[in-house]
């Protein structure tokens, strides 16, 4: 099963969320990573939602979100045209032995320290899975203490907008 | 035109909103929480509210009203129990795509999420089995959110909608005006088809050699039975309807082989495995039509027209996708496949249709007749379709003897066969039938059930009486759950495990029809069954009721079990059509199975 990211701009009413997350689960279709906040035009919300299925299954997903009234627009995003982020907050083990070698490995990773305590400090790192993963491994040896993860969002690149009728959406096949 | 916005209780602008998208009739039961609603609804000229007994039964006759007329059935319940109650009815004609709308009651907004008295969230479980649903707290956003829910119920592929109203604003003070602005930026159903896939579809259907009209209740959804019949007289190709389709095509139309599926003809089944091409309209590839999805139909090539473009290629892989309307898409190829006729092309298929004439004649639907001289019940059905005739609408419960009524009766026009196919709601003939009724008046409506299905939801037959709604009910008496125990006789070595409800003996039929102000007959020999249908059909100012009390060993024939192929059809206990290697040789085979 390969991961498609999925851009879909929902009317932002309450139960928005669970009604998407209840057709997942009720259709038995595994979300992989969800996140959800406003965009630039009022009124409306945008998720990106990470699903690992083949390509009929897929074709299904997004056939059924589209028939949620609340659901505006779906556009698949692939990794080659988009730009896609996860925001990662660890607290690692750090104390003076450690601490300069534990700085080093933000530094290489781009991230930086938002919080220091005697023995341990807390990075905030941003980027796509594959370097979140080399990130933490990276940081393991040191003693991870505690991780949160956002889900993925993703943007297309180029001029365009997701609200330009130019992109076209996943919508029905005939 | 706008009317000028006027002052009123959020009650009596729900009331309006109702008379003024065009309800004439809401079936419902008050309660605390949408009592405010019923003070106004006391006073409206247009609308008829029946009291029901059960929200149950409520939620149904919308469906039966709805698939009568084709206009949408309202229902309408108090929060909590009552709205749970109508929870088998939302998801009945979720699944059969009936286009009603459930208006209920909710605790006061500022109560919602305390586990108040009477309060469920409503919304939230109807979530899966609603076309959508709204929560309204805001008294201003009542007119907005019954427009909607009609609108949404009724367009595209109809469904069920749901309007939950807190009890605070139906007590506030509001403004009202009608129409309000609709707000549905994410709704767009598609009904015209694309010219290029009709277009497509045309041509697999003028090179295919084994065509067949594989017709679902989309169709009927669609107005689109005229359209239909101008579409298989001008090509020839043989029709099959789908349980939800009957009533789409003549019965009585040359080109039609009945219906496919797991109680279906042999002609219909075998004519869908052996096609090579089938021109599916308005359906769903649902598995009681398949069988055994991957040795369905292996040869065929799919056209697959439908309002819902999540149907398309849900199941079965469409070659030639359509999405849109019924109507339109079968009048679009009907207009393109006749210019070509004009041009001399059209599909051969003469030789199709001897093979397929072969199996028809080889298997015509049938029954025995019990040797012991109690009653057959496909005897009583087929009699009863016979005498109330092709005018008249059916609505029956789930079981054998909805099978039945599906193979037995003669439909000749839509709107006339009301049942539950997706979900198999026992129980729904009754309040159905008493739904259609309401919405046809000068119909005779003959709800035809189970003696297991009856006593789901018989209550209702008081509020038929009270209410001057005369159906007629026919109980097809075999004191058992006559489907469960054919499974069992035909899966469980016999093993009779809690199907015998004893129904001949307790209750007594005839009885409590008369206490529910009915007319109670009883019908218990062949010689007696067309006068007691003849003696029914007389009575037109209250409801009746007639028990047949039938043989309990009749089974349901032919059979593909679930979970095998089509080619496995069975016409009789382990009788089985041979399909030999040569096309269109065909014979009768006794294996045990």
């Amino acid at each position: 099963m390969s991961k498609h990211t999925l851009s879909v701009l929902v009317e932002d009413k309450p139960g928005v969320l669970a009604r998407i997350a209840g057709l997942f689960s009720r259709r038995g279709f595994n979300i992989d990573s969800l996140a959800v906040g406003p965009t630039e035009q009022p009124g409306v919300s945008r998720m990106t939602i990470v699903v690992a299925v083949d390509e009929l299954p897929l074709e299904q997903v997004t056939k059924q979100l589209n028939k949620l009234v609340n659901v505006v627009k779906i556009v698949e995003l692939d990794q080659s045209s988009s730009v896609q982020r996860e925001l990662l907050l660890v607290k690692v083990r750090a104390d003076a032995q450690t601490r300069s070698s534990v700085l080093e490995t933000v530094q290489l990773f781009r991230a930086k320290v938002v919080d220091v305590a005697t023995d341990a400090v807390t990075i905030e790192a941003t980027g796509n899975t594959d370097k979140l993963a080399a990130f933490l491994r990276i940081l393991e040896p040191f003693g991870i203490k505690e991780i949160v993860q956002s889900g993925m969002v993703a943007v297309g690149r180029g001029s365009r907008s997701i609200t330009d009728r130019a992109l076209r959406p996943v919508e029905r096949s005939a | 035109m706008t009317e000028p916005s006027e002052q009123l209780t959020g009650a009596q602008s729900l009331i309006r909103s109702l008379e003024s998208v065009g309800v004439d009739t809401v079936f419902g039961i008050p309660g605390g929480a949408i009592l405010p609603a019923y003070d106004p609804m006391f006073d409206s000229q247009k609308i008829r509210h029946i009291l029901v007994r059960h929200e149950q039964g409520a939620g149904h006759a919308a469906e039966g009203y709805a698939v009568a007329t084709g206009r949408v059935g309202v229902c309408m319940a108090t929060s909590g129990p009552g709205a749970t109650n109508l929870v088998t009815p939302i998801a009945d004609a979720y699944m059969d795509s009936v286009p009603i709308v459930a208006v209920t009651g909710q605790v006061p907004s500022g109560a919602i999420g305390t586990d108040a008295f009477q309060e469920a969230d409503i919304s939230g479980i109807t979530m899966p089995i609603t076309k959508h649903n709204f929560l309204v707290t805001d008294p201003a956003e009542i007119p907005r959110a019954i427009a909607e829910a009609f609108h949404i119920a009724s367009t595209g592929r109809p469904g069920p909608v749901l309007v939950d109203v807190a009890k605070d604003a139906l007590q506030s003070r509001t403004s009202f005006s009608w129409p309000p602005t609709m707000d549905l930026p994410g709704y767009r159903p598609v009904s015209k088809p694309h010219a290029k896939q009709v277009r497509e579809a045309a041509r697999l259907i003028l090179e295919s050699r084994r065509p067949v009209l594989y017709v679902g209740g989309g169709v009927i959804k669609a107005r689109a039975a005229a359209e239909l019949r101008r579409l298989a007289d001008l090509t020839g190709i043989p029709v099959v309807t789908t349980l939800m389709a009957r009533g789409a095509f003549p019965d009585s139309h040359p080109s039609h082989l009945g219906m496919p599926g797991m109680h279906g003809t042999v002609a219909a089944v075998t004519a869908l495995q052996k096609a090579d091409l089938l021109i599916a309209l308005g359906t769903r590839f649902d598995d009681r039509v398949t069988g055994q999805l991957s040795s369905f139909a292996p040869l065929a090539k799919i056209i697959h027209a439908d309002i819902d473009p999540a149907e398309i290629s849900k199941n079965r892989v469409a070659d030639v996708p359509i999405v849109g309307d019924c109507r339109d898409v079968i009048a679009d190829l009907a207009a393109t496949l006749e210019a070509e006729a004009a041009a001399g092309r059209r599909p051969d298929i003469e030789a199709w249709w001897s093979q397929v004439n072969q199996w028809r004649e080889t298997f015509p639907l049938g029954y025995e007749t019990p040797a012991d001289g109690t009653l057959s019940p496909q005897y009583v059905i087929q009699q009863l379709g016979r005498i109330a005739g092709p005018e008249a609408i059916y609505a029956s419960g789930v079981g054998q003897h909805q099978m039945w009524a599906a193979q037995f009766i003669n439909y000749e026009n839509p709107n006339t066969w009301l049942n539950s196919g997706g979900a198999g709601t026992m129980g729904y003939a009754v309040p159905a039938a008493m739904g259609a009724k309401v919405g046809r008046p000068d119909a005779t409506v003959w709800a035809i059930d189970g003696d297991g299905c009856f006593q789901m939801t018989n209550q209702e037959l008081a509020t038929c009486a009270i209410n001057n709604i005369p159906i007629k009910v026919a109980i097809i008496n075999n004191g058992a759950l006559g489907m469960v125990r054919q499974w069992q006789t035909l899966f469980y070595n016999g093993r009779y495990s809690n199907t015998d409800l004893h129904s001949r003996r307790i209750p007594d039929f005839v009885k409590l029809a008369d206490a529910y102000g009915c007319v109670g007959l009883r019908c218990e020999s062949a010689d007696s069954v067309d006068a007691t249908i003849e003696k029914a059909m007389a009575i037109d100012d209250v409801p009746v009721v007639v028990d047949f009390v039938v043989h309990q060993d009749a089974m349901v024939w032919p059979m593909v079990a679930a979970g095998t192929s089509n080619d496995d059809i069975m016409i009789a206990r382990s009788m089985a059509p041979i399909w030999d290697r040569d096309e269109g040789e065909t014979g009768v085979e006794l294996e045990p199975r």
